[in-house]
């Protein structure tokens, strides 16, 4: 399944999505890129219906390159962010919705880095962090995690990962 | 007679004018001058800035638009005009992107901006589009191009051209000075923008605006250092030639 992750740091965002492009068991495609640049600084990634994809990612990429010719710079993530919900508000309720799951990671030259989650039915929420897919089961739950090495000389405590509170 | 076959611009006059079209191209020649210049390397766009009022701020009058990061244009004319056809070619060179993954070229975005022209000579109840424009850009293939379109909705592919007021007097100029040694580089090309429009403008380099596209490279609209710095390279090139003439005669 579909996998699409997303990280905000200090001053930057990191982002990954898988490659794979599969039509039920078969892998179509094992080096499919889901990222679309909308701006210099602003990339979607966009998973879900097949075509959907493709159709809706491209046209808001155009639209925020409109944008730019028209008004000689470029739209900000937060604006990007809100243009593409409504776009997608827009078709959820006319014959033709798209069902796609989206992230969009941009950087603000104002504001700092920014990750925004948006999903089928056209939700949208920044956040810290966020995935799509099986990354969400993965993500949205991290335990605290004990680790511990094994070499010749035997076991090895090493120090324990803990997410939030201790 | 003219006056019976001016009203509707689909009326065609017994001697064969569209009338219409006709006011629109005067309205064009009294349009501030835009010069376009073609070079190996380098497309030149170079209008007179008409000057602003003291409370006037002087960024907001452009008449210089990137249409792509590959094609801008200049006008001549109604200013108020040019922004509809601006905006309605912007619009459609996102749209050939978006169906055909590739960059207009220069010659289908003044095809595209000519139609539009031409529509408007043929329907009821619509004036036709009192600009003239330059088109120039890069096709992805690397050649320069240098379009002009006029309010009938003719384009045609130029070296160099000139629109708006005087610009009859600039072509001329172009016609005598468009060599190849004028344009083999990307300055000498720039320099021959800023002499054909020297020729009209009154008040010199800080009534000139212009704006380069090199190949590869978006599109970037010189600053008034830069015009006076090369103005004054201008002038000085002048009086050495007139030196050499005058050293020739007296010998």
């Amino acid at each position: 399944m579909e996998y699409l992750i997303g990280i905000q740091g200090q001053d930057f965002v990191l982002v990954a999505a898988d490659n794979v492009a599969a039509s039920s068991i078969i892998q179509m495609k094992h080096d499919y890129d889901k990222m679309f640049k909308l701006s210099e600084k602003i990339l979607l990634l966009c998973v879900g219906e097949a075509g959907d994809t493709v159709q809706f990612a491209e046209y808001i990429q155009k639209n925020v390159q409109l944008y730019k010719m028209r008004n000689g710079y470029e739209l900000s993530p937060a604006a990007a962010a809100n243009f593409t919900r409504k776009n997608l508000a827009d078709y959820l309720r006319s014959r033709t919705p798209y069902h796609v799951n989206l992230l969009l990671a941009g950087y603000d030259d104002t504001d700092g880095p920014g990750l925004y989650y948006m999903d089928h039915l056209s939700s949208l929420a920044k956040a810290p962090f966020a995935a799509h897919g099986y990354g969400k089961r993965f993500i949205l739950n991290l335990p605290s995690f004990t680790v511990r090495l094994i070499d010749k000389e035997g076991i090895h405590d090493l120090e324990k990962l803990t997410l939030g509170a201790k | 007679m003219a006056a019976r076959y001016d009203r509707a611009i689909t009326v065609f006059s017994p001697d064969g004018h569209l009338f219409q079209v006709e006011y629109a191209q005067e309205a064009v020649k009294k349009g501030s001058t835009a010069v376009g210049i073609r070079g190996k390397d380098i497309v030149v766009l170079g209008v007179e800035k008409k000057s602003v009022a003291k409370l006037q701020e002087e960024r907001t009058v452009r008449k210089i638009c990137a249409l792509d990061e590959h094609v801008c244009m200049a006008f001549a004319g109604l200013t108020a005009d040019a922004r509809i056809v601006i905006n309605r070619a912007r619009v459609e060179c996102q749209s050939h992107r978006l169906t055909v993954e590739d960059p207009v070229t220069v010659e289908y975005i003044t095809r595209y901006i000519a139609t539009l022209k031409q529509r408007y000579t043929q329907s009821n109840g619509r004036r036709p589009f009192g600009i003239s424009a330059l088109i120039v850009g890069f096709d992805y293939d690397g050649t320069p191009r240098l379009y002009q379109t006029d309010p009938s909705g003719t384009y045609h592919a130029w070296k160099a051209n000139a629109i708006g007021r005087s610009a009859k007097t600039v072509r001329e100029f172009l016609e005598k000075n468009y060599t190849e040694e004028a344009i083999a580089g990307d300055n000498e090309a720039i320099k021959l923008a800023i002499k054909a429009l020297l020729e009209v403008v009154q008040s010199g380099g800080k009534n000139i605006e212009l704006a380069v596209i090199r190949r590869n490279q978006p599109l970037k609209i010189l600053e008034s250092k830069e015009i006076e710095t090369l103005v004054t390279e201008i002038e000085k090139e002048k009086e050495e030639e007139a030196e050499k003439k005058k050293q020739k005669k007296s010998t």
